[in-house]
């Protein structure tokens, strides 16, 4: 039975990102004869030397025109073992927010370095954001090994700067990067890429698709915690068949609901117990994390969505104020004082900013007082909404400690954030 | 009775597809299906009767019929709508050339109308929200797709201004006229599809399965003869062991050659296949480096 591994990439084209992922796609077979073929005609149209293995992934023709990635892009590839989703994302300044959305989701960040340049400020960026998204594990990638003789020496460089950044990070409360591996490649040859390469015999641990197949992911998705179930929607049939039937369908964020445990819906806090796990394959004596379920209360409650069922033992506050770290995605500064929507689990409602602390400089971690955050900027703000919200801390769960921000009046996306510790 | 304490990749993909269900039936008032009787809106449908069990479908089927179907696909669909007592919308492509808003190109492939089609159905409709059974593995534009992926007015696509979609936070707000197109098989492949169709035992038109049939080659492509595909002078009819791999426009679908007659020996097909299932049949995608992106631009699924 295989499972599912979702990593995200961010770098430049100069990095050799897109022609790393390439490279993923094709020595894993996963490269169709016709997509190849698409690409080599491209490439030998644009008079490039070799076969641009960065066009089976820039898929936009924008993109295609400037040579750059601009938006996420997701790849898929499989291997025995495992399946692969790849959120492909591009590295500049500019394009932060499609960084934060790609990490959002990964269980694995995979970082890219150029062993010529070393670790730049690119490279601290993405560091920190996978940090501050709490992506669970990270690989380094050194690249273009060929271009610096697979000297090791220069290898181990790359990696002891890198680690000292790590250690920045984790001094400055920025998040941990708990799970890190280095690996020297040569994407454009496949060096360690999916085959461990003769030429650097220095170099003694797995190839790069090894390690992402091997990576375990389970403990990640919160199965140790307490029991947490965002509703969705409240399914009632009303069928002769079925006339008295009110489930409440959501998936588990969280840890394991047993039939017979004692849960607490939130805001309310009204207590009940489980009468039942459905599904249409049947009814399940127990839900875990990521799941997708109906539960069925012992008690006629007045539960709706936007509601949290949660371990009546171990339940969430409820708060309608609180700190969090956010990245600003809209075009007009955020200030103090703006009203907007949050969107906090299946929950929406209105909000304000009542304290915008500082604007995070997440090359240096240098945090400077900031009346404004400007697009692609990240700062601490404080956040009042007019219900109470059941918030955990980003970095205990990342379901229940992540909220989007949203604009009232355009409906557009304008900010992801974290919930900060109390 | 026991919960698997291991999920697989197949259940990952199926809980997160009924999640995304679930939150457009919550948030939307007036959502709509895309079910064409291809194997991707089957899965999708099938998806949609789990995320509600024990309830019906909260929402409408919609066709967008293009006239040049497969019998068999067409007989599937009315059995199928049947036996789920759902409601079924047919728009006809067929309407829009009768009435003027769209032309027949030459060489009569009706797949590029079917947008005024779809944006009217949309319209007349009034549905906010439509599933439609698009995967990002199926070509470079859709790759960029979002699950959630906002229309304008005019159903436009905007590629260069996406919405961020972060987490399971998925943001469907949108103004009157505007829709929000929903993409519940977002991470799935082509395999995967297949892998779901042979695990839960799920029919599908028989035409995806191996059969004898008159074909005829064009364009590297097996193409059936019927009144909307004729073979042109010194196209040679044969008949072949064929299967096909997307049923959509009975005219620009190409069948493969295959003898797999069961979903278990399509997966064994599909896994060692060297080609896109789009590369291989589909003679509208072939048009330029930028087809797809410049189709869904404009409105297209």
């Amino acid at each position: 039975m295989s499972d599912l591994l979702r990593f995200a990439t961010a770098g430049s084209v100069d990095d050799g990102k897109s022609t790393l992922i390439g490279r993923l796609l094709y020595d894993s077979k996963t490269v169709f004869a016709d997509q190849l073929e698409s690409v080599e005609r491209t490439s030998a149209d644009r008079g490039d030397d070799y076969t641009n293995l960065a066009l089976l992934t820039d898929g936009l023709r924008a993109e295609r025109e400037q040579g750059i990635t601009i938006d996420v892009a997701y790849r898929y590839f499989s291997t025995p073992v495992r399946s692969f989703i790849v959120a492909d994302t591009p590295g500049h300044v500019q394009y932060t927010r499609n960084m934060v959305t790609g990490a959002s989701t990964a269980d694995l960040a995979l970082v890219l370095v150029d062993a010529r340049k070393g670790v730049v400020e690119q490279t601290r960026r993405h560091a920190s954001l996978s940090a501050l998204l709490r992506v669970p594990h990270l690989v380094l990638a050194v690249n273009k090994m060929d271009l610096v003789d697979f000297d090791q020496a220069v290898f181990d460089a790359v990696v002891k700067d890198f680690r000292e950044f790590a250690d920045d990070l984790r001094r400055q409360g920025f998040g941990e990067l708990p799970d890190l591996t280095a690996i020297p490649i040569a994407a454009l040859q496949g060096d360690n890429v999916v085959h461990r390469s003769d030429a650097m015999p220095w170099y003694d641990g797995p190839a790069l698709l090894e390690h992402l197949e091997q990576v375990r992911v389970e403990r990640d998705h919160g199965e140790d915690r307490p029991a947490r179930l965002p509703v969705q929607y409240v399914i009632r049939p009303m069928s002769t068949e079925l006339p008295d039937y009110r489930g409440y369908a959501g998936t588990v964020a969280s840890g394991t609901f047993r039939v017979g445990d004692e849960v607490v819906v939130l805001p309310s806090g009204r207590t009940s117990t489980i009468a039942g796990i459905d599904t249409a394959d049947g009814p399940l004596d127990a839900a875990v994390a990521r799941q997708a379920v109906t539960l069925r209360l012992a008690d006629e409650l007045d539960v709706s969505r936007g509601d949290l069922l949660a371990s009546a033992a171990e339940a969430p506050p409820t708060v309608s104020s609180f700190d969090a770290t956010v990245c600003w995605m809209a075009d007009a500064p955020l200030r103090a004082g703006a009203r907007l929507l949050v969107k906090h689990t299946t929950r929406t409602a209105k909000a304000m900013v009542t304290g915008l602390h500082d604007r995070l400089e997440v090359t240096t971690l240098d945090r400077q007082p900031a009346d404004a955050l400007q697009l692609n900027d990240i700062g601490r703000v404080t956040l009042r909404a007019a219900t109470p919200l059941a918030v955990e801390p980003y970095a205990v769960d990342r379901t229940t400690g992540a909220f989007v921000l949203l604009d009232e009046t355009t409906g557009a996306t304008v900010a992801a954030g974290m919930v900060a510790a109390p | 009775m026991t919960a698997p304490v291991k999920l697989s990749q197949l259940d990952l993909l199926e809980a997160e597809s009924i999640h995304v269900m679930r939150e457009v039936a919550a948030e939307f008032e007036r959502p709509a299906l895309l079910f064409s009787g291809g194997k991707d809106s089957i899965v999708m449908l099938h998806l949609a009767t789990k995320a509600f069990w024990p309830a019906r479908i909260p929402f409408p089927l919609v066709h967008v019929d293009t006239g040049h179907n497969f019998d068999e696909v067409l007989a599937f669909r009315d059995r199928r709508v049947e036996e789920l007592g759902a409601r079924l919308v047919v728009a006809k492509v067929q309407d829009d050339i009768d009435e003027g808003r769209v032309r027949e190109v030459p060489g009569g492939l009706r797949n590029p109308l079917q947008t005024t089609t779809l944006l009217r159905a949309v319209e007349e409709g009034r549905y906010d929200a439509v599933f439609g059974g698009a995967r990002r593995d199926e070509e470079k534009a859709r790759a960029k797709e979002r699950f959630f992926s906002f229309r304008d007015a005019f159903g436009q696509w905007d590629p260069k201004n996406q919405r961020p979609e972060l987490w399971s936070l998925y943001n469907g707000r949108h103004l009157p006229g505007e829709h929000i197109r929903v993409f519940p098989l977002s991470n799935w492949t082509e395999l995967d599809v297949w892998r779901y169709i042979a695990r839960e035992r799920i029919e599908v038109p028989e035409i995806y399965y191996a059969h004898e049939r008159a074909v005829f080659e064009r364009d590297g492509m097996l193409l059936a003869v019927t009144p909307h595909s004729l073979p042109r002078a010194g196209e040679q009819v044969t008949t072949r062991t064929v299967r096909y791999r997307t049923v959509g426009d009975a005219s620009c679908t190409g069948a493969v050659a295959s003898p797999a007659r069961t979903a278990e020996e399509v997966v064994d097909e599909v896994a060692a296949t060297r080609l896109t299932e789009r590369g291989a049949t589909r003679a509208d995608d072939r048009a330029s480096e930028a087809a797809m992106e410049d189709r869904k631009k404009e409105g297209y699924f």
